[in-house]
């Protein structure tokens, strides 16, 4: 038998479970969204829900007290594991003050906390890919070690702004990973409609940079070439291109009604390769994880998500003199 | 104004333009430019002409002909810790980077409570009456001067460029800082050596009067002080002229009490009638004036059209003839 593929990237068992556990983690949270928004609590959800294996495996890959996160609206796995809380989260969605976002002024997964190295974004798709560049720009110039990963769904790579910020850092040879979630849908339409080539990763090359295209519901596969592109980046080598392909499993927002763009058997068939499901089957398989084990691991998560939404829900809406504060400095 | 500095060099205002971004690379390690053809070749207006050779290529970047990527850059370069210039070959160039500017330049700052700023500046050649193509001569001032979050800048000369560069470059927020191409090379003024402040948001009267206050800014300076001088020599009308220099925030204080000492008002601007900086300072002159107007606001501004190219600009931007009308339908109302 040949070598656990975890033990050939090196990841021990509490690493591993410390994976397994952000991926749960964001799923449940992003579940409890939904069920809030159903029952008119909050007003909008846009799901991370397929994607955890890809994001965690990617983050896994980086340095959480050295590197940035420019992430984008699904990436609630990333945020989770570069120091974001339940309650961070859940203040988030209820819009409320204590919301370290925004203090409760942007949609629901515009994710930004400084002290977290998350780069805050906006919900116009893809303009956080620039600002990567100019954020690694700055840190080659000042010969700061930090890489910098922005991740985008396929939508976006065929925004303006992917391939202007693709090219510039290809030119200057900057330290960022671009991370390109293909979760086959952009709301309603299918890859095969968006694309002009078959994989994103193919337009590296237009931008003098290695693409890879990974199963992005296998997270160690995607640590395995996130880390690689990582280690090329510090070394000086420039940027990366990296493509996980894995399926969104919800529609695409709390205000979209996928039925009429999607068979149901598609969606069912996704299910049965959610990185979820395979990485704890993966897991127990290596004895890693027992039954027990994994069901305490639920336990406790929705013990913290109940407690975390409770003191949301009664948390309140920042003040309204706080409207005119920070638009200019002073 | 605040200045320490004692030498003057007559210059035009592309020089001041030079000058200021020379100033604070040489001061200030993270101030840095970013544009197309900035760098081996100084500009195509010859703003950064040498800035390359002496401060290097970290400092004063060639981009690709990628708009959006440029200020998308800027604005990562400004969260960490830069302070970019960020050229635009022409202010109708800018039409792809707008979503950079409107969705994060200049809301960064509210959307994490202060917490990531944007202390950018992005500079713009704009406005007609060079001869420019089609888009090249623009003025769109107005689709800034709505957007919260940016400050919107328009020097006439050279003292005022280089001061008003200076403090758009020191101010902690984003900055559009516009050109007017007709004044780059129109006058000379007495510029002086080193760092000074013209401060944002200052209007600048530039002749005093007391029968009517004329406000304008940019390339209009130019033709409504042409027009008031002739007016002046052949009728007995005293016009007070005030470049406006800050088109957001306005200079409130400033317009009000010439309009109260005057009385009557007239505004002047190249950009389209309908939705221009016209308007807001015409609000302004109503919260704060009304019962001191004599005669109804005048307005002289480009047609609802976009500008001509060459050969019909001239119909399109306002003349002395036009603004000398305006004046006197105001006085003799």
């Amino acid at each position: 038998m040949s070598e656990p593929k975890h033990e050939a990237l090196g990841l021990e068992r509490d690493q591993l479970l410390s994976m397994f556990k952000t991926m749960l983690t964001a799923r449940k949270i992003d579940e409890r969204m939904w069920l809030l928004n159903r029952a008119g609590k909050i007003p909008f959800v846009i799901s991370c829900q397929g994607q955890e294996a890809a994001q965690i495996g990617a983050v896994t890959a980086l340095n959480t007290e050295e590197d940035y996160i420019l992430p984008y609206y699904r990436d609630l796995g990333m945020v989770l594991h570069f120091g974001m809380t339940i309650q961070d989260l859940m203040m988030s969605g209820f819009a409320r003050s204590e919301d370290p976002n925004s203090g409760g002024r942007q949609m629901p997964g515009h994710f930004g906390s400084k002290k977290h190295r998350i780069v805050t974004g906006s919900s116009p798709v893809t303009t956080q890919v620039p600002h990567a560049v100019g954020f690694a720009l700055a840190g080659k110039i000042k010969r700061e070690n930090f890489i910098c990963l922005t991740s985008f769904g396929e939508g976006s790579a065929n925004q303006g702004d992917f391939h202007e910020a693709a090219n510039f850092a290809g030119v200057h040879d900057l330290p960022v990973i671009f991370l390109c979630e293909n979760n086959k849908y952009a709301i309603s339409v299918p890859v095969d409609r968006q694309l002009s080539c078959e994989r994103v990763s193919d337009r590296a090359q237009g931008y003098g940079m290695p693409g890879e295209t990974v199963d992005g519901n296998d997270p160690l596969a995607v640590y395995e070439v996130v880390k690689k592109a990582a280690e090329r980046a510090r070394e000086g080598s420039g940027p990366s291109l990296i493509e996980t392909v894995s399926y969104r499993l919800t529609a695409h927002s709390s205000d979209d009604d996928d039925r009429s763009y999607r068979g149901r058997e598609e969606v069912e068939e996704a299910r049965q390769k959610d990185g979820i499901v395979t990485f704890a089957k993966y897991l127990k398989e290596h004895d890693l994880l027992s039954e027990d084990e994994e069901k305490d691991m639920h336990n406790s998560i929705q013990k913290e998500i109940d407690k975390a939404t409770d003191l949301a829900e009664s948390a309140a809406y920042a003040e309204v003199e706080t409207t005119f504060n920070h638009v200019y400095d002073a | 104004m605040t200045t320490t500095a004692i030498n003057t060099k007559k210059m035009t205002m592309i020089q001041g333009v030079r000058d200021a971004m020379h100033e604070m690379l040489k001061e200030h390690d993270d101030v840095m430019i970013l544009g197309e053809d900035v760098g081996v070749n100084g500009g195509v207006f010859r703003a950064t002409e040498g800035l390359y050779e002496e401060f290097g290529e970290d400092r004063v970047i060639d981009t690709p002909i990628s708009e959006s990527g440029i200020i998308g850059n800027s604005i990562g370069l400004a969260v960490n810790g830069f302070r970019p210039i960020a050229e635009m070959q022409f202010l109708g160039f800018i039409y792809p980077a707008f979503n950079q500017l409107m969705t994060h330049a200049t809301r960064l700052r509210q959307r994490s409570m202060g917490r990531f700023t944007v202390p950018l500046v992005v500079r713009a050649p704009y406005g007609a009456g060079v001869r420019a193509p089609e888009i090249h001569s623009d003025s769109v001032e107005a689709l800034f001067t709505q957007m919260p979050g940016i400050k919107v800048v328009v020097p006439s000369n050279a003292y005022d460029a280089k001061g008003l560069l200076i403090a758009s470059i020191d101010d902690p927020d984003p900055v559009l800082f516009l050109e007017p191409m007709r004044c780059y090379r129109s006058s000379r003024t007495e510029v002086p050596d080193g760092k000074y402040n013209v401060e944002i948001g200052k209007a600048s009267v530039l002749k005093e009067g007391d029968d009517i206050s004329v406000f304008t800014w940019g390339a209009m300076v130019i033709d409504t002080m042409k027009a008031v001088e002739k007016l002046e020599a052949k009728k007995n009308v005293s016009c007070e002229v005030i470049d406006l220099r800050t088109l957001y925030p306005l200079d409130k204080e400033t317009i009000a009490a010439s309009v109260q000492k005057t009385g009557r008002a007239a505004i002047i601007h190249e950009a389209p009638a309908t939705g221009g900086v016209s308007n807001d300072v015409i609000s302004l002159i109503n919260d704060t004036s009304f019962l001191y107007l004599r005669a109804p606001i005048q307005r002289v501004a480009g047609f609802d059209t976009p500008v001509p190219v060459y050969s019909l600009e001239q119909e399109y931007l306002p003349s002395t003839e036009k603004i000398q009308t305006a004046i006197l339908h105001a006085v003799d109302f």
